[in-house]
């Protein structure tokens, strides 16, 4: 049976397009490069400075052992890595090393956020603690824990075409995430486009969440009762599809 | 004119109190020789560190630029990014270290304007969360942006894949990311290359940093992480 996040990433999928060039997080918004078509190419952005990246290669290190650390840094550098079997200087936003497909590329950074706050990327990804009615999002900081800093987050929300938030529709206490209003420090106001949980697809329209799509054997009030914010629903709400 | 100089005399730029920015993005484009080499002069200290990140902070041992905070050569950070780095976020527990944290794009873009001559600029990015406390607004064509202001550095350590002698640079794959916009935003720019080129050496319609911005070149290929 399919897992919650499993669900998501799966509906996540079938949002994006041949051809789109696509900022995808870290985590459950990266499961969705599981479920795409062998028929289209998404472009994926990593802000860290590279287009066109195609697979994550494992760590092949003990990180307590710098030897074991640097032995496999020299191997995928001038030895046997390129751009097409990994390389020790080609890594994507998670710091992990990656492959490109032919017609990728690499920039630096003023040229990689030029790209995300102006406009020009087709879709983010990213996943979510909370998210409020108006559209806000917070997903960079829980008060009183590790402090991780947002990265590039802010400024994605605040560029992309389209922001799409992954996200299990309740915390694992079952306390709901679908807030009136973010009690958690934002990353963006007025920024989100749909948000994918495993119970339904939450669309923003005219700055208003629609329910447009729910998973299987959902209820109405089943989403009511686990969502604080007021939600409305689509006339006909489609039918998320469930992975094997 | 000669640019090439040993490691200790290029380190020996930054003096304590300074800004020094950090190129790189955890290992990538980092400069590792430069960094672990500023690490044995504990004597300069006192510093502000401007910098994407503080290294991996997965390792097992300090690792990259969060070697500077654990020998007590540092102030304060100005970065964007720390992952679950739990070592920085004890020193910034016990309010040894003063943190703060940027978003991604809007501290490329002050280091890019520091280097550039503008004297501040507006983004939407950070409207309405902590990033906007404190500062001015505009709204323009019905949107609302935060002003920020240019971002430079005494001293920036930056690292190349090959430069010549003049301090024309490539960089390879990922690696450019904050190297190019932070050697134009410091009063002394420390390039270490992997490998050291003549003049000419080099296409000219290759190089991806023009070497009027770099002062002191160091070949280094040693410290890969």
């Amino acid at each position: 049976m399919a897992t919650k996040k499993e669900i998501v990433a799966r509906n996540i999928a079938t949002m994006l397009h041949d051809g789109d060039f696509v900022n995808l997080g870290v985590g459950l918004p990266a499961m969705a490069s599981n479920y795409l078509s062998k028929d289209i190419t998404i472009w994926f952005h990593g802000e860290n400075g590279a287009i066109g990246q195609k697979e994550e290669l494992p760590f092949e290190w003990d990180w307590n052992d710098r030897d074991s650390c640097i032995s496999w840094l020299e191997k995928h550098g001038d030895g046997d890595g390129d751009w097409r079997t990994g390389h020790r200087d080609l890594t994507n936003a998670n710091d992990a090393f990656i492959t490109l497909i032919p017609g990728g590329c690499c920039f630096d950074t003023v040229m990689s956020f030029t790209m995300a706050r102006g406009g020009h990327l087709d879709a983010t990804v990213l996943g979510g603690l909370q998210v409020d009615e108006e559209g806000n999002l917070a997903n960079w900081m829980v008060p009183g824990k590790t402090i991780s800093g947002m990265g590039g987050a802010m400024d994605l929300v605040a560029g992309s075409k389209k922001v799409i938030v992954a996200m299990e529709h309740c915390s694992k206490d079952g306390a709901p995430k679908l807030l009136k209003k973010c009690t958690m420090p934002l990353t963006g106001v007025h920024c989100v486009d749909v948000v994918v949980t495993d119970l339904c697809i939450i669309e923003f329209i005219k700055g208003k969440p629609v329910v447009t799509a729910m998973a299987p054997g959902t209820t109405k009030e089943s989403i009511i009762a686990q969502t604080e914010m007021t939600l409305t629903f689509s006339e006909n709400p489609a039918t998320m599809l469930i992975p094997d | 004119m000669n640019k090439v100089t040993d490691i200790v005399t290029a380190v020996k730029q930054v003096k304590s109190g300074d800004t020094l920015m950090l190129g790189g993005f955890c290992h990538s484009g980092s400069p590792y020789n430069l960094l672990y080499e500023l690490e044995k002069h504990p004597e300069i200290n006192n510093l502000t560190l401007v910098s994407e990140d503080m290294g991996y902070g997965l390792a097992g041992f300090p690792q990259g630029q969060e070697v500077l905070v654990f020998n007590k050569q540092v102030k304060e950070l100005i970065i964007s990014f720390l992952g679950k780095n739990k070592r920085i976020n004890e020193a910034i527990e016990s309010k040894e270290l003063k943190l703060t944290l940027v978003p991604q794009g809007t501290l490329i873009e002050r280091i890019r304007a520091g280097g550039a001559g503008i004297g501040g600029f507006y983004t939407p990015t950070g409207v309405g969360t902590v990033v906007e406390e404190g500062k001015e607004t505009k709204t323009i064509d019905g949107r609302k942006y935060l002003l920020e202001y240019p971002l430079r550095a005494n001293v920036a350590f930056i690292k190349a894949h090959k430069a010549d002698r003049m301090g024309n640079a490539i960089f390879r794959y990922s690696t450019s990311n904050f190297n190019i916009a932070m050697a134009t935003a410091a009063d002394i720019v420390v390039l270490e290359t992997e490998e050291l080129m003549e003049c000419g050496e080099i296409e000219p319609d290759q190089v991806g940093l023009p070497g009027v911005f770099v002062d002191y070149i160091v070949p280094a290929e040693k410290v890969v992480f």
